[in-house]
């Protein structure tokens, strides 16, 4: 009887050594074995990306010019403080990016005429006519007297509410959105880290014309200024082809009151798409094209207007349509007599061209029409198309737009990651959702602090890593291999090692409780 | 009967093999103009007002007017029109050939003085050029690219030598400028990327089919680069041409398809065809004699070959309408020069065949060693067209066609041996020439998964051991390069040379195998190139058109002439699993293992006590009786 106890105690812990190895050797085995390798990714401060708190400050200068506070006012504070310079409005000292300087202006001042309050120059600065302080003031009371003012013209010079909330309106959902800087908005290309501008010339009748542009000369002085100026906000690449027999997908109706063809505003939405199998897509970078046409119509749909919805002609005879590009008709038909030598050569004249397209490159890239307060003045852009402050602005809202796109690509990811346990994260994607999230955090530090070059900066390398991170092809190695395939293939051997080891263990926890309940009894 | 059948079933299948495959691309075109469109709708809702934006810009015209008074003084002289300088040609030979069918080539050439690698400037301004041609060549700094889409097999025995030689499916050979650091980079970019061009393949080409031959492929156009690390080769034996492919080709012209010759380019005629082969040739050339300037060649070509008597009832007729269910009416009106030139050097009395509209225009060409005299039509004239305004080529054969000189290089190539371990392949090369010998470069890239057994590699000719003078052997890696074996073999006059060398069937990997293993695995063609001697030098004797005193010493550029030929791809089966194998592998191991690890775990757990044997059968059957009865029972 002592020998089979022996036995049956022997069997006993043969079969919980059995499963004690199963459990400490087999299943971390397994598990080690066909676990998928997932870096390390700082899903707590992705977490916090996503409550995002902008904070915008914008450096703002006030000069006092000579006349405007009392002696008693100047002396009221420290002398470090005093800054008192010759300063010439249109100086050439350049003025960090993004701040804003304002020189104040006796109110009998003659250099802005009667009606004018506010004149904003083509740099970062803009006089301000004081309005009537009291002597008694201190230089406190004065500022805050000028506080409005300066205000408003920050919202000119820099940014407004409305300017930020419609550069986040693709990524946050908002009502409080005008239609206008809604529309806006969304006329502007998106904000990417370079673009391609094509200019096409279409010329759908070769038989008869003969058509020369100086595109090279004309990018040369129209378009590059203003892309140099653009320099910080992206990479551009200018090119231009020539397309022959290219039409555009409406035929146009020929209107006897003006012996023209007409294109109405309702048809033109239906004009591109022929064309735009014809015009290609750049086969050696993956960056946004803006197409411009210039589109010459053949001898036989000549000459050719635009009318707009309320039936008029459309003096520019261009449209444009948002995102993508415009296209301008250039009528030919003037410039030879009916027995002229076909094909005729004729130029076309790249100033009137090229300021419809630069117009129109203007609302593409989102240089937003600013609708000063009245007693504004802004002074003409010059010979670049762009003052310093409509950059200014047009960063502003490209780094609020940068930040909220790449904060909202980093946290998908990590959604994505965190549902989906079945794919791999290599280390190249970890270090690239870190590096996106630190240049974010420094992006939002440096536009707190008001350093808008550096915000920018930081919000474009944020905005390349996330998308690399984003679009990396190793997320997609594993990512159909389904559960139900790995059950099958795990079934045939699992349950037959498994059963008998459960059953025994079964049998020994059964036993050792009715062992316990007999000694109960027992010593009962 | 039954054959009349075949022919028409496999009619079908063509036509339908045709409307199948350019679905992909189709349906991504429409997609796109779906996206299009509804962008452009969104764009009228979105926008309000196209009168708002002609306000602005109005606007902006105001202030441009300034810009355009500063600088129209600086920019004067830019303004002038710049001359153009660039040019196109086009035209259309066709030859009949002398098994009745008629091969037609197209060529459209496309000359541009610019320098694409030009430092500092990039050329971004296209007029006649491609732009996304264009584009391609900087990017990746290209100094030369060619590449061709193959359906159908050139047929050397029966149609004599193409003008330009193309293997069957696709073929890439690219030079990359010296100044590219990561050449196996920009390749691969480059694969991608055209492949997007041309809406083929090509993206299927990676480091193991990509081979850098040492002395086939040099360079055509200028520049004299010898260092072939800077050269890719790639062909894609299985890649299937089809109209998917024709249209982004015909895109890249200037007139597309709508005017010129490129109006004849009717796909569904095209591709009912026993040949048809599309190529893009980019090269750097010299601008004018003393080659001061470079200037870019693209050269589009399309070859096709009809089968005219077959689909023509018996009758050997053919017009242009017949071939290509077009007719020309005008010209490109970018071409500097337009013709089509039919090749009559078989029929010089008139006597063989009749053509109409008869042309007083003759032209003569040397063409592969071979003088040849062309009918040649000018389409930028008006009287090329006559009175209907439309040109419709007409050839009515009278006679039965003379033979065909045999060509002077042939090449044949073909697997042998049985079973699915080892095999043999056999490339033949046929010299025709009566007394002439030369040497020909054998040029066989092979897939890893042959491994061939260099060493017995064996060049015979006459039945006599041929040593190859060069040899240039790279063996494969596996899964990183295929095998790519150069020779100079001497081929002796008149004469057959066999290469073989044989080779054992390796075992893939379960992903690697295709959609379809049972077809085959394809290897690519073999490539032949060779100095070839000129047919005009042959003929010694051939004195009836020219004088005396021109004929006794060859003329050394005619005597001989540059010809490449390639092999049939080859077919091969490889060792096939079935694909469910690995399941029932999976299954039939966790079993045995599962009854090996339970009879164990019941030897291990089991306990063991001594049983008191039973009483045997009968006494029990015994003792049940005696129960029955009463009776005591037994012990």
């Amino acid at each position: 009887m002592a020998a089979l106890q022996l036995e049956k105690q022997r069997g006993r812990y043969a079969a919980l050594a059995i499963a004690a190895v199963v459990i400490v050797v087999g299943i971390p085995l397994w598990w080690k074995t066909t676990e998928t390798y997932r870096a390390w990714l700082p899903f707590s401060e992705i977490s916090e990306l996503d409550s995002l708190q902008l904070q915008l400050s914008v450096d703002i200068e006030v000069v006092f010019s000579r006349g405007t506070l009392t002696p008693e006012q100047q002396k009221k504070f420290p002398l470090s403080h005093v800054n008192e310079k010759e300063h010439q409005l249109h100086h050439k000292t350049e003025f960090s990016c993004g701040s804003v300087v304002v020189y104040v202006i006796p109110e009998s001042s003659t250099l802005l005429p009667e009606d004018v309050k506010v004149y904003v120059g083509q740099r970062r600065t803009a006089l301000l006519r004081s309005p009537p302080f009291k002597t008694s003031w201190n230089l406190k009371e004065v500022l805050s007297n000028l506080d409005v003012e300066v205000e408003q013209v920050v919202s000119t010079m820099s940014f407004g509410h409305q300017d930020i909330v419609a550069a986040l309106s693709n990524r946050v959902r908002m009502t409080k959105v005008t239609k206008e800087s809604m529309a806006d908005s969304m006329r502007a290309i998106k904000s990417s880290p370079g673009y391609e501008i094509t200019f096409s010339l279409l010329n759908p009748d070769p038989k008869s014309h003969s058509l020369h542009w100086d595109i090279e000369g004309a990018v040369q002085s129209y378009i590059q200024p203003l892309l140099n100026k653009l320099a910080p906000i992206a990479n551009f690449s200018v090119d231009s082809q020539i397309l022959y027999y290219a039409v555009l997908g409406v035929n146009p109706r020929f209107d006897n009151s003006v012996s023209a063809y007409t294109l109405s505003a309702d048809s033109l939405s239906h004009v591109i798409n022929p064309v735009e199998a014809r015009l290609g897509s750049n086969a050696a970078s993956s960056n946004p094209v803006l197409n411009f046409l210039l589109y010459v119509p053949d001898a036989h749909h000549s000459p050719l207007f635009i009318r707009d919805h309320s039936k008029r002609k459309v003096p520019s005879n261009a449209f444009h349509s948002p995102r993508w590009g415009g296209i301008m008709v250039y009528n030919v038909n003037e410039m030879y007599g009916p027995e002229a030598e076909r094909p005729v050569d004729i130029n076309i004249n790249m100033a009137k061209v090229m300021g419809v397209f630069l117009a129109q490159l203007r609302l593409m890239l989102g240089v937003q029409h600013t609708h000063p307060p009245t007693g504004f003045v802004l002074q003409s852009p010059g010979s670049a198309g762009l003052a310093d402050w409509e950059l200014d602005r047009l960063l502003w809202s490209r780094s609020v737009e940068n930040i909220a796109t790449a904060s909202t690509t980093i946290t998908s990811l990590a959604q994505l990651l965190d549902q989906i346990g079945n794919i791999v994260i290599n280390d190249n994607i970890a270090q690239q959702v870190s590096s996106a999230v630190t240049s974010l955090q420094s992006a939002v530090a440096e536009l707190e602090a008001g350093n808008l070059a550096f915000a920018l900066q930081y919000s474009r390398e944020a905005i390349l890593a996330s998308e690399r991170a984003f679009f990396d092809p190793s997320l997609l190695h594993l990512l159909y291999f389904p559960d139900d395939q790995k059950f099958a293939i795990y079934i045939p051997l699992f349950l037959p090692m498994c059963v008998p080891i459960v059953l025994s263990l079964l049998k020994i926890v059964s036993e050792a409780k009715k062992r316990r309940a007999d000694k109960q009894a027992k010593s009962d | 009967m039954a054959a009349h059948r075949c022919g028409l079933s496999l009619v079908c299948i063509l036509i339908f093999s045709s409307l199948a495959h350019p679905s992909s691309c189709d349906t991504l075109e429409k997609a796109n103009d779906n996206t299009a469109e509804k962008r452009s709708i969104s764009e009228v809702n979105t926008d309000g007002s196209v009168a708002g934006e002609a306000l602005n810009e109005r606007q902006w015209q105001s202030t441009d007017a300034e810009v355009d008074r500063s600088d129209s003084t600086t920019h004067s002289e830019a303004l002038t029109p710049a001359a153009a300088r660039d040019e196109f040609q086009e035209e259309l030979v066709i030859r009949p050939l002398h098994s009745g069918d008629i091969y037609a080539s197209f060529q459209f050439r496309t000359l541009w003085d610019t320098d694409f690698l030009q430092e500092g400037q990039k050329v971004s301004h296209y007029r006649l050029f491609p732009k996304s041609l264009g584009q391609v060549l900087s990017k990746f700094s290209v100094r030369e690219l060619h590449i061709s889409f193959t359906q159908g097999f050139w047929r050397t025995m029966q149609w004599g030598q193409p003008f330009i030689p193309s293997p069957p499916g696709a073929e890439l050979w690219v030079w990359f400028h010296d100044t590219v650091s990561d050449v196996d980079g920009n390749w691969k970019e480059l694969t991608n990327v055209l492949s997007g061009i041309f809406c083929a393949s090509l993206n299927f080409i990676d480091l193991t089919n990509t081979v850098q031959p040492s002395a086939s492929f040099k360079p055509l156009g200028l520049g004299n680069a010898t260092d072939h690390r800077f050269l890719r080769y790639a062909t894609l034996p299985r890649e299937i041409v089809c109209t998917e492919n024709l249209t982004p080709w015909k895109k890249l012209l200037p007139c597309g398809s709508k005017a010129g010759l490129a109006v004849l380019m009717k796909s569904e005629k095209l591709f009912h065809s026993s040949f048809h082969s599309q190529a893009v040739h980019i090269r750097p050339i010299c601008q004018d004699e003393q080659c001061s300037s470079k200037a870019w060649e693209l050269r589009q070509t399309l070859n096709v070959v009809f089968d005219l008597h077959t689909s023509g009832q018996g009758k050997k007729e053919w017009s242009l309408f017949k071939m290509f269910s077009r007719t020309l009416t005008e010209a490109c009106p970018l071409a500097s020069s337009s013709k089509v030139y039919v090749d009559i050097t078989d029929n010089p009395e008139g006597e063989l065949f009749e053509l109409s509209p008869a042309t007083p225009l003759l032209g003569q060409a040397v063409v592969l060693g071979d003088r040849r005299t062309y009918s040649v039509y000018d389409l930028s004239r008006a009287e090329t067209f006559g009175q209907l305004r439309s040109f419709n080529l007409l050839l009515r054969w009278k006679g039965d066609s003379g033979d065909m000189l045999r060509p002077l290089l042939h090449a044949e190539r073909y697997v042998a041996g049985f079973g699915l371990q080892t095999g043999e392949i056999h490339t033949v090369i046929y010299n025709n020439h009566p007394y002439r010998a030369f040497p020909v470069l054998l040029m066989d890239s092979v897939p890893w998964y042959l491994q061939l057994y260099i060493h017995t590699l064996t060049v015979t000719s006459k039945s006599r051991d041929n040593k190859p003078s060069y040899i240039h052997y790279q063996p494969a890696k596996d899964r990183h390069r295929p095998h790519l074996l150069e020779m100079l073999i001497q081929l002796p006059p008149h004469s057959m040379t066999e290469v073989t060398v044989q080779f054992e069937r390796a075992l893939l990997k379960w992903t690697e195998y295709t959609p379809d293993p049972n077809h085959g695995f394809y290897v690519g063609s073999s490539v032949v190139s060779a100095l070839v001697p000129s047919m005009v030098a042959m003929r010694t004797n051939f004195t009836q058109d020219q004088p005396l005193f021109s004929s006794f010493v060859p003329v050394k550029e005619e005597s001989s002439y540059f010809v490449r030929v390639y092999t049939e791809p080859l077919l091969v089966n490889l060792p096939t699993p079935d694909f469910s194998m690995p399941y029932n592998v999976i299954c039939l191991t966790c079993t045995v293992v599962a009854v090996g690890y339970g009879s164990f775990y019941n030897l291990l757990t089991r306990t063991f006590q001594v049983d008191e044997p039973s009483p045997p059968l009968s006494k029990r059957l015994a003792n049940l009786i005696r129960r029955m009865r009463g009776v005591p029972l037994l012990t």
